[in-house]
């Protein structure tokens, strides 16, 4: 609609300050990395076993958190049991979960000194270790599965009832079942399962720094982290930032190619009760499942307790700088995704994808891009904090927008016209209809952007001195301190004020919103 | 008076035409087969769809290109005409002030619009607690206060029974006589139109002709809307 009058003009000026901001954030601390990255000839042969080893890794993740979320996606969709709707839930947090307190909570269970080393010890066998590879991977099966499960999981629902029934009264079994209905399905829904879990886990940094490391188990953007903080040789953090970059371009291009499930999908409470197959092997997969999750979650409650009292001064004014570090940066999320969407509107989906480049781009890459852009003029370490706002809502912000640019167009389909006929337009448009009619998308946008900000470990770690560190900071030097009884107690508080942030956020969205 | 002078308009395969004269004070009922672009007629006169060609007056004027807001009418839309989150009151007040920044005067000229429509009393109240007919009146309501000399209506009160229709048509027609406005609306059923009791434009194979009188031109359709009709 060439001629129509736009609903809300200082869209354009907002949102192209965004879009430039982005653009600066992914392609321009990129560029300052190139041509940082000229002075060094070429990756020596660990910096090459660090790309393998990051690909291997991904791949392997991804193919075993969905192979082991078949069976269990699938007992999701053919058995309700009680607590059903709650184990749902706990598939759904590990995605605002902090990744050093998942990391914490599986070494207490796999660690040296954790429950399934006790255990081999009473039957006289070897203690088993979490650190190098093997840890790696099964932190990111413990964060993948879920989302794995719940994927498949829809595409398991989006088999329409009907079908079973009719395949009931043909007589069908469960191999026929199988052949016929749900394995068209997984065709369909695994590649785009993998697809975006080998994406996660190549711009993997909290759980390679925590578990890996070493020349076996250390992913490019550990790498970039050590020659950044050890070496402090830029050359080679920024090659090696063009590398992840490259990977991360790579796949984000394939995967426009392949159907990637989109997740936020609503309905998993329902199920389609048939009488095939084996209640024994369903619960199982749900009883291996559900301890699997909740055991390293059990453990961080209860080894953190006794600790919180004791508590250092250090500790909690750390948990308070994180608290603030993402509020901050759940606004800036916030504003950034709605201005982006408002000039979607004028100038095409287009400008969306801008908000999706930080998809491909590394946390660390942007970190070290801008502090070669501004180490001359500016004292790193005081921009630590205010860095760190803005990258974690740069990397929080394709999750914001997902959930809130479908609901604007919604919004201007339906009271678009209505509103410019009465000639609501700039700030009165967004302060009457948009907001209010967006609260939901907001809070819960708001809200994710605030736990995984408050959780995160990453180009934190590039600035921070300990008087500047945020909460997963500080629990990280406490775990390489050995200190453990202070850090399970940390890592508690880090868990609770990160799920009631998100909370909060989506709470304030739903509280009164009139439908 | 209310002019489409040589007016087109061209959607991909879609395309109308329009020329001709709406006087002011008319009731006129836009009719035709779906898809014939009744509702894209009122959209490009609204603002909505913009004008391949040609000119739309009002009085002389030429508002081919003015914003949707400065146009001289006021819409109701088939639904979604109040927003669920304002009251009642601020729904209605939207037609005098898009900010809802109210001075007293105007909020006592909200409280008697919703008067007129008989819906006194209802100002806090949600869109959400009113019945269908209820969410028509504060939409008319609206209309009252926006002032404007034309009344634009797309398949008005669809979602109301037979009986709540033909009241709430009623309660327009009167307020459109009180304040002297020029009716044009889009329906697809000829009681309406009958209803409504002036001309009729008949919106068919891309062209948008001229108005008639509606008594006489539905007691003898034109075929293609005979077929539409249905005997």
């Amino acid at each position: 609609m060439a001629e129509r009058v736009q609903p809300i003009n200082l869209s354009t000026f907002g949102g192209a300050a965004v879009v430039a901001l982005l653009l600066v954030l992914t392609l321009g601390t990129l560029g300052a990395v190139a041509w940082r990255a000229e002075e060094v000839s070429a990756l020596s042969k660990n910096d090459w076993s660090a790309v393998r080893f990051t690909l291997w890794q991904a791949a392997v993740s991804a193919v075993l958190s969905a192979v082991f979320a078949i069976p269990v996606a699938r007992a999701l969709a053919r058995r309700q049991f009680r607590g059903r709707a709650l184990l749902l839930t706990v598939l759904g947090a590990p995605f605002i979960l902090p990744v050093i307190v998942a990391v914490l909570g599986l070494l207490a269970v796999y660690g040296r000194s954790g429950i399934v080393s006790d255990v081999l010890a009473w039957a006289g066998l070897e203690p088993v270790s979490i650190y190098g590879w093997q840890g790696v991977i099964l932190a990111h099966v413990f964060f993948n599965l879920p989302l794995a499960t719940r994927l498949i999981l829809q595409g398991w629902l989006s088999i329409p009832a009907e079908r079973f029934r009719l395949a009931q009264s043909l007589g069908f079994d469960s191999r026929d079942i199988a052949k016929h209905l749900e394995w068209p399905m997984l065709r369909e829904v695994l590649p785009g399962v993998v697809m975006v879990i080998f994406l996660i886990c190549t711009t993997s940094f909290a759980v390679a720094l925590a578990l890996g490391g070493g020349p076996k188990a250390t992913t490019i953007e550990l790498a970039i982290y050590q020659a950044f903080r050890f070496d402090f040789d830029l050359g080679k953090a920024a090659l090696l930032g063009l590398v992840q970059f490259a990977i991360g371009a790579v796949l984000a291009l394939a995967s426009l190619g392949i159907s990637v499930p989109s997740g936020h999908g609503a309905g998993l409470d329902r199920v389609v009760p048939r009488n095939d197959g084996s209640k024994v092997v369903d619960a199982i997969a749900i009883a291996v499942v559900a301890l699997f999750l909740i055991t390293p979650l059990a453990m961080i409650v209860a080894k953190g307790l006794p600790g919180l009292p004791d508590l250092s001064l250090s500790i909690l004014s750390a948990a308070w700088r994180s608290v603030w570090v993402a509020v901050a940066s759940a606004g800036l999320t916030v504003i950034m995704a709605l201005a982006l969407a408002l000039l979607s509107l004028r100038w095409g989906r287009g400008v969306e994808a801008v908000g999706y480049l930080s998809v491909a781009a590394s946390p660390l890459v942007i970190g070290t891009g801008l502090f070669i852009l501004t180490y001359r003029w500016i004292n790193p370490v005081l921009l630590a904090l205010p860095v760190t706002v803005l990258v974690n809502a740069a990397m929080s912000l394709p999750f914001t927008l997902r959930a809130l640019s479908p609901a604007l167009r919604q919004l201007e389909e339906n009271y678009g016209r209505l509103a410019t006929s009465l000639g609501l337009s700039g700030w009165a448009r967004l302060r009457i209809v948009v907001l209010p009619r967006l609260r939901r998308p907001l809070g819960f946008g708001a809200g994710l952007a605030a736990a995984l900000s408050m959780g995160d470990l990453g180009v934190i770690t590039l600035f921070a001195d300990p008087s500047r560190a945020t909460l997963p900071l500080a629990l990280y030097n406490l775990m390489t301190a050995y200190r453990m009884e202070q850090a399970f107690a940390a890592a508690l508080v880090l868990l609770a004020l990160s799920l009631t942030l998100f909370w909060l956020f989506d709470r304030g969205g739903r509280v009164d919103a009139d439908l | 008076m209310l002019t489409f002078d040589k007016v087109e308009i061209v959607q991909g395969d879609f395309s109308l035409t329009a020329d001709l004269l709406v006087p002011a004070g008319a009731k006129v009922s836009v009719i035709g087969p779906s898809g014939a672009g009744k509702s894209t007629l009122l959209s490009a006169l609204a603002g909505f769809v913009p004008v391949t060609s040609g000119r739309i007056l009002w009085n002389g004027e030429d508002i081919t290109k003015a914003a949707p807001a400065d146009r001289p009418l006021a819409m109701v839309f088939q639904d979604s005409n109040l927003f669920p989150h304002l009251t009642v009151a601020q729904n209605v007040g939207l037609g005098l002030k898009p900010s809802l920044k109210l001075s007293p005067q105007q909020n006592a000229r909200v409280a008697e619009a919703l008067a007129r429509v008989g819906l006194n009393g209802f100002d806090d109240r949600k869109p959400a607690a009113l019945s269908g007919g209820q969410r028509s009146r504060v939409a008319l309501a609206r209309v009252l206060l926006r002032d404007k000399p034309v009344m634009v209506l797309d398949e008005p009160f669809a979602a109301l029974g037979p009986a709540l229709r033909v009241e709430m048509l009623a309660l327009m027609a009167e307020i459109a006589q009180e304040r002297g406005l020029t009716v044009l609306m889009v329906t697809h059923d000829p009681k309406d139109a009958r209803q409504l009791d002036g001309s009729t434009i008949l919106v068919a194979d891309g062209v948008a002709h001229a108005p008639v009188p509606t008594g006489p031109f539905l007691d003898a359709p034109p075929d293609v809307l005979r077929a539409y009709l249905g005997g």
